[in-house]
């Protein structure tokens, strides 16, 4: 094998300039490739992170049919108490989740006393929620980065709008499911910046305000946030949670609950995709990249070289040697092309990080692009170019293979 | 028995619609450890009829052995095996690798047909060098030596395995006649060194003159037989 190497990287260096060609035409695609999937997935990964960890959490249970209602932030579709204790059980199970945090989402309207408008408010635990969302705080422009009783954050565009400060006193009025009206007065905590996505735009009360202005006999809750340790292992938590909560069902034997992950909660998913998909096309065109060049020079060097298959063959060579011969010749510029293209892609990408890029998406500005890449990455991508230059190179050696000698030593 | 028993072969090519007979039922005996030339213009059927024997190409009719085998019957790979085994090839054209050095074209019937050992390959490279006189060109490339040299080379390439055969198409066409002169002699000395059968084929009158038989061919086919310092008794 160390001979047929051997022989094959001399033979691509005999025709150095068309082998560098080669070689950085397949570099090129691979830099192309190694640049897209970083940048592209560190945007990705970001958006979701702050999704994530900002407004919805890795995962969410709500009660059966909810969601299929969110906009309208029904009260009369949350969990009861002995539900909520039941979630909170099946969550107890589950060692992958983190953190969760129980929530009452409702709407209401928001006065400054001489202007009134409406705002969607979540109820939470400050302490819960912090550990479910650990992003929210960052969220906080203004104010103390956190969610006192008698307080209230207030979405950055609603403050503008409604020309609030941190400290000034507002009202929040809300019909509970029995249709009474209540409001309260609260304290301006912290100004909230608005993000793309659900609750992007929503206010952050104190969970026993939200009992209170919802006049609630016992504590219901509209949904459980929760965070897993690894968010690679997020379908499978999901799956987990899913399972044994499905035990409790209602009269009509169905799940009284619903389990969903951010993927089905955040349209961003739908762009998520859209960049997975741009990967894969991006991938699929450094394959014809690959497959083309390398199948062009291994056709051009079994053309070049028919008298010299001939001499060999008449020699004794196995046809299948002589396969591997113009494989391994493949096979290495495959290696060298995914070297090269690793290499000064993995530069591309550490400059970019150094540089600090910053974007805007939707609401948010600012934001740093922190391009990373995976060792899986990389692995992926060279094995991609190095099969289909396997691939590539197997046509044009499967011909010289086949050469009859004596045709082949004929030919001039 | 003789090293290659040949019986009313012959050889026909298919051109178009047109059959052409290149070879028209040649029957001959060479014995083991001979020198032997077959001679003829252009398109008598020289090349052909080496090729035959080198199981480079199956006759279309009669009976060939060589080394005992009917090698008519040989697919490809056998024929390939077989080859690696009996028979070393010297070209025209030297045909050395150009990517190999002067000791790895010698060592690469060794070592990509035959598998043998490094220690192996080192003592027979270096012996069949120095029987040609290219110990000192051994780290050189084909581009870096005169053709004489070339042929040397090549002539050691086809002894490295110690074939019982080895076959020289038109060896010193592309050789001025000195050279010419001195690869014949040296093929005549590895015969005598190794006991292997050479047979050559030309058309260069001067250097005929060295066979110790002498086949004669025309028009596809074997019209004499000439041992040295014979008459032709065709």
């Amino acid at each position: 094998m160390h001979n047929l190497f051997k022989i094959a990287i001399r033979n691509l260096m005999r025709y150095r300039r068309r082998t560098l060609l080669t070689a950085s035409l397949i570099a090129i695609g691979v830099i192309f490739v190694v640049v897209f999937v970083s940048v592209s997935g560190s945007f990705k990964n970001m958006i979701i992170s702050q999704i994530t960890g900002s407004m919805l959490g890795d995962i969410e249970i709500h009660r059966k049919g909810y969601v299929a209602s969110i906009d309208n932030l029904p009260l009369t579709l949350m969990m009861n108490p002995q539900q909520v204790k039941a979630a909170e059980d099946a969550i107890g199970k589950v060692p992958q989740i983190e953190a969760y945090s129980p929530r009452i989402k409702f709407g209401g309207l928001f006065s400054n006393f001489t202007e009134t408008t409406n705002i969607r408010l979540n109820g939470v635990d400050p302490d819960m929620e912090m550990k479910t969302l650990p992003l929210l705080a960052s969220r906080i422009v203004e104010g103390e980065k956190g969610i006192k009783k008698g307080e209230i954050l207030v979405p950055q565009l609603l403050a503008r709008g409604m020309n609030v400060k941190v400290g000034d006193m507002v009202v929040v009025i809300a019909t509970n499911k029995d249709g009474s009206v209540n409001g309260k007065q609260l304290k301006v905590g912290g100004i909230l910046e608005s993000a793309t996505g659900p609750g992007g735009r929503d206010g952050y009360v104190h969970i026993e305000d939200a009992i209170e202005i919802l006049r609630m006999e016992e504590q219901e809750i509209s949904e459980i946030a929760i965070r897993i340790h690894d968010f690679g292992k997020l379908r499978n938590v999901a799956s987990s949670l899913e399972g044994d909560l499905s035990k409790y069902g209602n009269k009509q034997g169905k799940s009284v609950f619903e389990v969903h992950t951010w993927e089905t909660l955040s349209p961003f998913y739908n762009i998520a995709r859209m960049i997975d998909m741009m990967t894969l096309f991006i991938k699929i065109m450094l394959i014809a990249i690959v497959l083309i060049s390398i199948m062009n020079v291994m056709i051009m060097a079994v053309y070049e070289r028919i008298r010299e298959i001939g001499t060999i063959a008449a020699i004794g060579t196995l046809p299948g040697k002589i396969l591997s011969m113009f494989v391994i010749e493949g096979f290495s510029l495959g290696v060298l092309g995914a070297l090269v293209g690793n290499v000064v892609g993995l530069v591309i990408v550490y400059i970019l990080d150094l540089a600090k890029i910053t974007f805007n998406f939707g609401m948010q500005t600012g934001l740093i692009l922190s391009p990373t890449l995976q060792a899986s990455d990389i692995l992926v991508v060279s094995v991609i170019v190095i099969i289909v230059a396997v691939l590539g190179s197997l046509q044009p050696a499967l011909k010289a293979s086949k050469m009859e000698p004596i045709v082949a030593l004929r030919h001039v | 028995m003789g090293l290659i028993v040949a019986e009313n072969i012959t050889k026909d090519y298919q051109i178009g619609e047109v059959t052409v007979r290149a070879l028209k039922g040649a029957s001959f005996n060479i014995e083991p450890g001979s020198f032997v030339s077959f001679v003829g213009p252009s398109g008598s059927g020289k090349t052909t009829l080496l090729n035959l024997i080198g199981c480079l190409d199956k006759p279309s009719g009669g009976r060939l052995l060589v080394a005992g085998m009917d090698v008519s019957s040989f697919g490809k790979k056998d024929s390939a095996v077989f080859r690696g085994k009996n028979i070393g090839f010297i070209f025209q054209d030297f045909n050395l690798i150009p990517v190999l050095t002067v000791f790895e074209n010698v060592e690469y019937p060794l070592l990509m047909v035959q598998n043998a050992s490094p220690g192996d390959r080192k003592k027979r490279v270096m012996s069949l060098l120095g029987a040609v006189g290219m110990t000192e060109q051994k780290d050189k490339y084909p581009d870096q030596i005169s053709g004489g040299q070339k042929q040397r080379v090549a002539v050691a390439r086809a002894l490295v395995t110690n074939p019982k055969l080895v076959l020289a198409d038109e060896p010193t066409a592309n050789l001025d006649h000195k050279t010419a002169y001195m690869v014949i002699e040296l093929m005549k000395k590895m015969r005598d060194d190794f006991q292997t059968t050479f047979i050559f084929s030309t058309h260069d009158q001067k250097i005929v003159g060295e066979a110790e038989i002498l086949y004669t061919l025309e028009d596809g086919e074997l019209v004499g037989k000439q041992m040295k310092g014979e008459e032709d008794n065709a």
